[in-house]
C-alpha cells in the first residue's frame, strides 16, 4: 500500500492507505450519468490491528451527521476498535465520513458518565439509579399534583433512536399530557420539515441521494455538503470527474469546497436568501422556463407566486444581496435549461433570516419546472443530525406522531385509538411548543421541570448568557440524560448516564428516508443505561395508564417498540409496516414508505404528482410565511381541495439586526467537517480534535487589511450580546462577513477561568441573537451584527483552522492540515467500471 | 357621498393598530417573536394607511358628520396620548417623548420578563390587538363595498391589496392567543 495523495484511478480490488484528515473525501472513483456508483470500502482500525484480529463486526450507521452511511463496528475483547463501511449500502457504497472513521473513539473515553448524579447542597454527587429516578418521579408527581402538565417540558435531540423518541412521545403527550416536547432538531431541521409541509402538505423528503447519479444540474443553497454530508459529496465529486458531469451552482457567502467546485458561485449577504430566490423565480417565470402542464395539473398558487415575484428583478435583488444581476440571470438560465434539476438546502438557509419562505421558494422552483419525483429531478431539504428525521416522524419535533395534523380532530382520534387514551388526553389545542418557547416558559417560571436528553443547550442555543441563567434557576428542576458531564449537565439537578451508539439497539432514519438498524456491539460503561430503558423505567415508576387502566407504554425492548411504532405509522406517509429488524439485518437501508405494496421501500416520493396534501390527509394546513400565523382548516380546504402541491411565497423583508457603525460586520456561524455539534464526541477523538483544535474567526483579506489584522492575530469578535476571542483566519470569505464555527464549547479547557456572569470567550453562541424564523421557529444563527477588534499579535503563529476546507487560507500559512499515520484509512475498491 | 369618511376610518383604524402593535412589542421585548413581528406588522399597517392617504384627496371629508368623526378621531388620539402619559408616570418615567417612553417600557419588559404574570399581560395585549385588527378589517370591508358602489376601480384594488395584510395580523394574533392561553390559564 502506498500513501496519499494518489491521483491515479484505482482498479478493481486495489487498496490504498489514505490520510483521511488530509484527504477528507478520499480517492475518486469517477462514473457517468445513470451508471452505478462504484463501491469503495473505507476501513479504520486501532493501531496495529487488522481485519483478522476483529472478533465481530456489528451493523450500524453513522451517528455524527445526517447522511446515514451504513457501517460496521469492529469489536475486540468487548471494546470498539474500529469501523468499516457496510456493503451493501444504498447510501454510501462502502464509504465513510472522517467523523465516522475516527469519532467512535469517544465511546471509549475515560470521562464517560458511569453513575447517576443528583444535586445535594449545591453540588452534583454520585448516587444509584433508584435514588436518582426516585427523586425525578417524586418531583414529577408533586408537580402534577400542585401545578399542571403544562409545568413539564422535554427537550430532546436528533441523536437518539426512533424507539427512544416514540416512547418519549407517548410519555410526554399522553403520560404527562404536556404540549411542551421538542428536540434540538429545532435548531437543525425544523425548516426542512416545515418547508416540506408548506409545499407538499406533509413532511417527507421528496428526493433521494441517488438523484446525484442522474442529475444534469445541481444547485446547493447554503449547503456545504462537502463538510456536512461528506459521503454524498464524494458521490457528487465522482460524478463531476466522470463523463457528462452535472453542472453545479453554489449559493454561499463562504468559499466552501462546494463553492470552489461550482461552475457558478453566488455569494449573497447573510440574511438575503429570500431576495435572491424571489429574483430567481422572477427570472424563471420571465424566461418562461415553466412547465405549465405540470403547474396546471399538480399545483395551486401559481398566480400568487407570479404576482409576488413580479417586481423582484435581478436589478432589484442585486444591491440587496450584493450579487451581480448578471450572475442571478445566469443562475436562472442554468436552472431553466436543466432537464434533471436537483436542488439541495441546508443551514445557510435554515438558520438564516426568512428561512421557511426561502426553503419553500426552492421547492417552488422544482415544482414550476415540473421536476419532482423523477430520477435526478428533485429536492433534498437536508437535516443536520443522524436521527433528526425520526424526531420529526415520532412527534418529538413539534408534530404529532406519524405526521398527524394537530388541527385535524380525526388524526388526533386515530392516535388516541392507537394509544388507547381519550383524545383529550393528547394536547392538541395549539401547535406543539417549540424549543425556544419552552425555554421562554421556563424563563417566565411556568415550566418548572425540564428533562434534557443528549443535547447541550448551554452551548448550542443562541445567547448563552440567557440560557445559562434560565437553567440555573432554583424554581426549575433540570434533568439531563447524557453520556458526558456536559456544560448543560453541570447545571442539572439530576444527571442520568446514558448508553450511546454501539451500546444499545435501535433504528434511525437519514435525510433521504433510509432506515438503518444499529445493533448493540458492546456493553455501556459502568451503570450507564440505554435511553429506551430509562424512559421505560420512568413510565413504570410514574404508573402511566391507558383508558382501560392498562400500562400506557406496552412495550419493553427495542424490537417491540419498533413494532408498536409500525402500527402508529401504518398508512401514514412514513409507513414502516413492511420493515422488520430481520429485514434490516439482511438488506441494510430501506427507504420508507415501505409497506405491502412497496416491500423494498420507495426511492422517490410524489412520482406522479400525488401529494399527501388533501385536507383529510395533510400533516399541516400551512402557515402564513411572513408571520407564521396558522391557516384554519376551512381556509386550506378552500385553497387546496384536491391536495395539490402549494406554491407559497413571501415578500423579502430586511433582517432584524443589521450592521451599524458600531457593529459593521455580518456574523455568520457554522461548522467544520472535523467537528460535530458542541464536540462532545469529536473533541474526544484525537484525529478530529487535532485537525480543528480551537475556535477561529474568518475574515476577508480586504477587511483584514483595513483592520490591520494578520493571519493568526488574536481578535475579539463582539456583538451586542457578548464577545469571544479567536485567532484570525484570512480567507476568501465575502467582504464584510465574519465567520465563527459554533462547536467550541469549554468543557475541555479547565484552565479557562470565566468570571461570574460573563460569557465563555470561545463559544460563538455568546454572540448570536435570540430570534427565530416565525414559521419554522428555527433559531437564526447566521444573521447578526458584530465588530472585530485586534487584541494581540499572532507572534508568528497562524490560526489552527483547517486549511483544506471552507476555512482554507488565501495564502500559505506555514502548515497544511494532515492527520499523519494515525489518520491512515484503508480504501478498498470494488467494481470500478471500466474506462 | 361618505366614502371620504370610510377612508378616514380605515386610516385611523390602521394607525391605531400600528401604534398598539408597537406598544405591545416594546412591552414584551423579552418575547423575541412578539417583539420583532409586531414591528414588522406595524410597518405594514402604516404603509397601508399611507397608501390610502392619496385617496383621501379624491374623497375629502366634508359635512357635519365628517367633522364629528374627525373630532372623535382626534379625541381618541388625545385620549390615547393621555393614557400613555399616565402609564409612563405610573412607571416612574417622565414620559414626555415617545423614545423615552419606549425605552422605559422596554426596560420594564426586561424586569418583568421573568415573572409568570408576563404571560397574562401578553394574553391581554394580544386580545386587544385582535380586537383592533378586527375593527380595521371590517373597516376595509366597508370601504371595499363603497368602492364597488362608487365604481372606483383603483380604490377597490387598494382595498384588495391591503385588506389581506390586516387579516394576516388578525390571524397572527389569533395563532398567538391559541398558543399562549393554555399555558397562562393552567399555570
Amino acid at each position: 500500500m502506498e500513501s496519499s495523495p494518489d491521483n491515479s484511478r484505482p482498479g478493481a480490488n486495489d487498496a490504498r492507505a489514505v490520510d483521511r484528515i488530509a484527504e477528507p473525501w478520499g480517492t475518486r472513483t469517477p462514473y457517468g450519468a445513470g451508471e452505478p456508483w462504484p463501491v469503495r470500502i473505507d476501513t479504520f482500525l486501532e493501531g496495529g490491528l487488522s481485519e483478522e484480529d476483529v472478533d465481530a463486526w456489528v451493523q450500524t450507521a453513522s451517528i455524527l451527521h445526517s447522511n446515514g452511511d451504513a457501517m460496521d463496528i469492529a469489536v475486540k475483547d468487548g471494546r470498539i476498535v474500529g469501523v468499516r463501511g457496510h456493503v451493501p449500502s444504498r447510501v454510501n457504497h462502502g464509504r465513510l465520513d472522517p467523523k465516522d472513521l475516527f469519532g467512535w473513539q469517544a465511546n471509549n473515553s475515560r470521562d464517560r458518565l458511569k453513575r447517576p448524579l443528583v444535586r445535594a447542597a449545591g453540588r452534583l454527587v454520585e448516587t444509584d439509579w433508584d435514588t436518582a429516578m426516585g427523586l425525578i418521579v417524586e418531583r414529577s408527581k408533586k408537580l402534577l399534583e400542585d401545578a399542571s402538565p403544562s409545568s413539564f417540558g422535554f427537550y430532546t435531540t436528533g441523536q437518539l433512536f426512533l424507539e427512544d423518541y416514540y416512547t418519549l412521545g407517548i410519555i410526554a403527550r399522553a403520560g404527562i399530557g404536556t404540549n411542551h416536547l421538542d428536540g434540538n432538531t429545532r435548531l437543525c431541521t425544523a425548516t426542512a420539515g416545515e418547508s416540506l409541509k408548506e409545499s407538499f402538505g406533509c413532511d417527507g423528503q421528496p428526493g433521494s441521494y441517488a438523484d446525484i447519479d442522474h442529475a444534469d444540474t445541481i444547485v446547493m443553497y447554503g449547503h456545504n455538503m462537502a463538510e456536512t454530508q461528506t459521503v454524498s459529496w464524494m458521490r457528487l465529486l465522482d460524478r463531476r470527474r466522470g463523463p457528462n458531469p452535472p453542472r453545479l451552482i453554489a449559493v454561499d457567502p463562504r468559499p466552501t469546497p462546494v463553492a470552489e467546485e461550482a461552475d457558478l458561485h453566488l455569494r449573497p449577504k447573510n440574511g438575503t436568501n429570500l431576495a435572491l430566490l424571489n429574483a430567481l423565480m422572477h427570472e424563471i417565470i420571465a424566461n418562461d422556463s415553466v412547465d405549465h402542464d405540470y403547474v396546471e395539473a399538480h399545483t395551486v398558487g401559481f398566480g400568487e407566486l407570479e404576482e409576488r415575484t413580479r417586481t423582484c428583478t435581478p436589478e432589484w435583488a442585486a444591491p440587496i444581496c450584493g450579487v451581480d444581476a448578471e450572475e442571478i440571470r445566469e443562475a436562472a438560465r442554468m436552472i431553466g435549461e436543466a432537464e434533471r434539476l436537483l436542488q439541495t438546502v441546508l443551514q445557510g438557509v435554515y438558520q438564516s433570516h426568512q428561512a421557511t419562505a426561502a426553503a419553500c421558494q426552492v421547492n417552488n422552483i422544482n415544482l414550476v419546472r415540473g421536476m419532482i419525483g423523477k430520477p435526478g429531478a428533485g429536492v433534498l431539504q437536508m437535516n443536520g443530525q443522524p436521527s433528526a428525521q425520526n424526531t420529526r416522524e415520532t412527534g418529538c419535533n413539534g408534530d404529532l406522531p406519524g405526521f398527524r395534523n394537530w388541527q385535524n380532530d380525526a388524526h388526533v382520534e386515530d392516535l388516541a385509538r392507537i394509544w388507547n387514551v381519550d383524545p383529550l388526553a393528547i394536547p392538541h389545542y395549539s401547535e406543539p411548543t417549540h424549543a425556544m418557547q419552552i425555554f421562554r416558559f421556563a424563563e417566565e417560571g411556568t415550566i418548572n421541570f425540564l428533562w434534557i436528553q443528549c443535547t447541550n443547550p448551554a452551548v448550542s442555543l443562541p445567547e448563552l448568557r440567557r440560557i445559562r441563567s434560565i437553567l440555573e434557576q432554583e424554581r426549575l428542576f433540570v434533568v439531563v440524560q447524557d453520556i458526558y458531564l456536559t456544560e448543560t449537565a453541570q447545571l442539572a439537578d439530576a444527571v442520568l448516564p446514558a448508553a450511546t451508539w454501539g451500546e444499545k439497539t435501535g433504528t434511525f432514519t437519514n435525510a433521504d428516508r433510509t432506515v438503518h438498524l444499529s445493533e448493540k456491539a458492546i456493553e455501556p460503561p459502568g451503570e450507564a443505561k440505554a435511553d429506551l430503558d430509562i424512559f421505560l423505567d420512568y413510565a413504570r415508576r410514574m404508573g402511566f395508564r391507558d383508558k382501560d387502566g392498562q400500562p400506557l407504554v406496552k412495550w419493553s425492548d427495542p424490537e417491540s417498540t419498533f413494532e408498536a411504532w409500525k402500527e402508529c405509522a401504518r398508512d401514514r406517509p412514513c409507513d414502516y409496516s413492511g420493515i422488520t429488524y430481520e429485514k434490516l439485518r439482511e438488506q441494510s437501508g430501506i427507504q420508507w414508505p415501505c409497506d405491502d405494496e412497496h416491500p423494498n421501500g420507495t426511492e422517490r416520493l410524489y412520482e406522479n404528482g400525488d401529494f399527501w396534501a388533501v385536507p383529510e390527509e395533510c400533516e399541516s394546513y400551512g402557515k402564513d410565511l411572513l408571520t407564521g400565523a396558522s391557516w384554519e382548516p376551512t381556509e386550506y380546504t378552500a385553497a387546496n381541495p384536491l391536495g395539490k402541491a402549494i406554491l407559497k411565497a413571501a415578500d423579502y423583508v430586511p433582517p432584524y439586526e443589521t450592521t451599524s457603525e458600531e457593529y459593521p460586520f455580518l456574523l455568520n456561524t457554522g461548522r467544520t467537517i472535523y467537528q460535530f455539534h458542541t464536540r462532545t464526541k469529536t473533541a474526544r477523538s484525537p484525529q478530529l480534535q487535532e485537525a480543528a483544535p480551537e475556535v477561529w474567526a474568518e475574515l476577508s483579506s480586504a477587511d483584514a487589511e483595513r483592520l490591520s489584522v494578520g493571519e493568526g492575530d488574536v481578535v475579539e469578535v463582539a456583538s451586542p450580546r457578548g464577545a469571544i476571542r479567536a485567532r484570525a483566519r484570512i480567507s476568501a470569505i465575502r467582504e464584510g462577513v465574519v465567520f465563527v464555527p459554533f462547536h467550541y464549547s469549554y468543557f475541555d479547557d479547565p484552565e479557562e477561568d470565566v468570571p461570574e456572569g460573563q460569557g465563555h470567550p470561545r463559544a460563538a453562541n455568546e454572540l448570536t441573537i435570540t430570534q427565530w424564523d416565525a414559521v419554522s421557529k428555527q433559531p437564526i444563527y447566521k444573521t447578526a451584527a458584530a465588530r472585530i477588534t485586534k487584541i494581540e499579535d499572532s507572534g508568528g503563529q497562524p490560526s489552527s483552522a483547517p486549511t483544506n476546507t471552507g476555512s482554507k487560507p488565501v495564502r500559505d500559512v506555514g502548515f497544511r492540515t494532515t492527520g499523519g499515520p494515525a489518520a491512515r484509512v484503508t480504501e478498498k475498491f470494488e467494481g470500478v467500471p471500466e474506462g | 357621498m361618505k366614502i371620504g369618511l370610510a377612508i378616514q376610518q380605515v386610516r385611523s383604524a390602521e394607525q391605531d393598530l400600528a401604534e398598539e402593535l408597537e406598544r405591545v412589542g416594546a412591552r414584551h421585548k423579552t418575547d423575541q417573536e412578539v417583539y420583532h413581528l409586531t414591528r414588522t406588522l406595524a410597518g405594514i399597517s402604516r404603509r397601508n394607511a399611507r397608501e390610502l392617504a392619496s385617496f383621501q384627496e379624491r374623497y375629502p371629508v366634508t359635512g357635519g358628520a365628517g367633522e364629528e368623526q374627525g373630532d372623535s378621531g382626534l379625541l381618541g388620539k388625545l385620549r390615547e396620548k393621555g393614557s400613555e402619559m399616565v402609564e409612563a408616570v405610573s412607571s416612574g418615567s417622565e414620559g414626555k417623548r415617545k423614545g423615552l417612553l419606549d425605552a422605559a417600557r422596554e426596560k420594564g419588559a426586561e424586569l418583568v420578563g421573568r415573572r409568570p404574570e408576563t404571560g397574562l399581560l401578553l394574553l391581554r395585549d394580544l386580545r386587544k390587538l385582535y380586537v383592533l385588527a378586527s375593527e380595521a378589517s371590517i373597516d376595509w370591508v366597508i370601504l371595499g363595498q363603497g368602492a364597488q358602489a362608487a365604481k372606483d376601480r383603483e380604490l377597490l384594488q387598494a382595498t384588495k391589496d391591503c385588506h389581506p395584510d390586516t387579516l394576516r395580523t388578525l390571524k397572527w394574533a389569533l395563532t398567538m392567543i391559541k398558543h399562549v392561553s393554555p399555558q397562562v390559564l393552567t399555570s
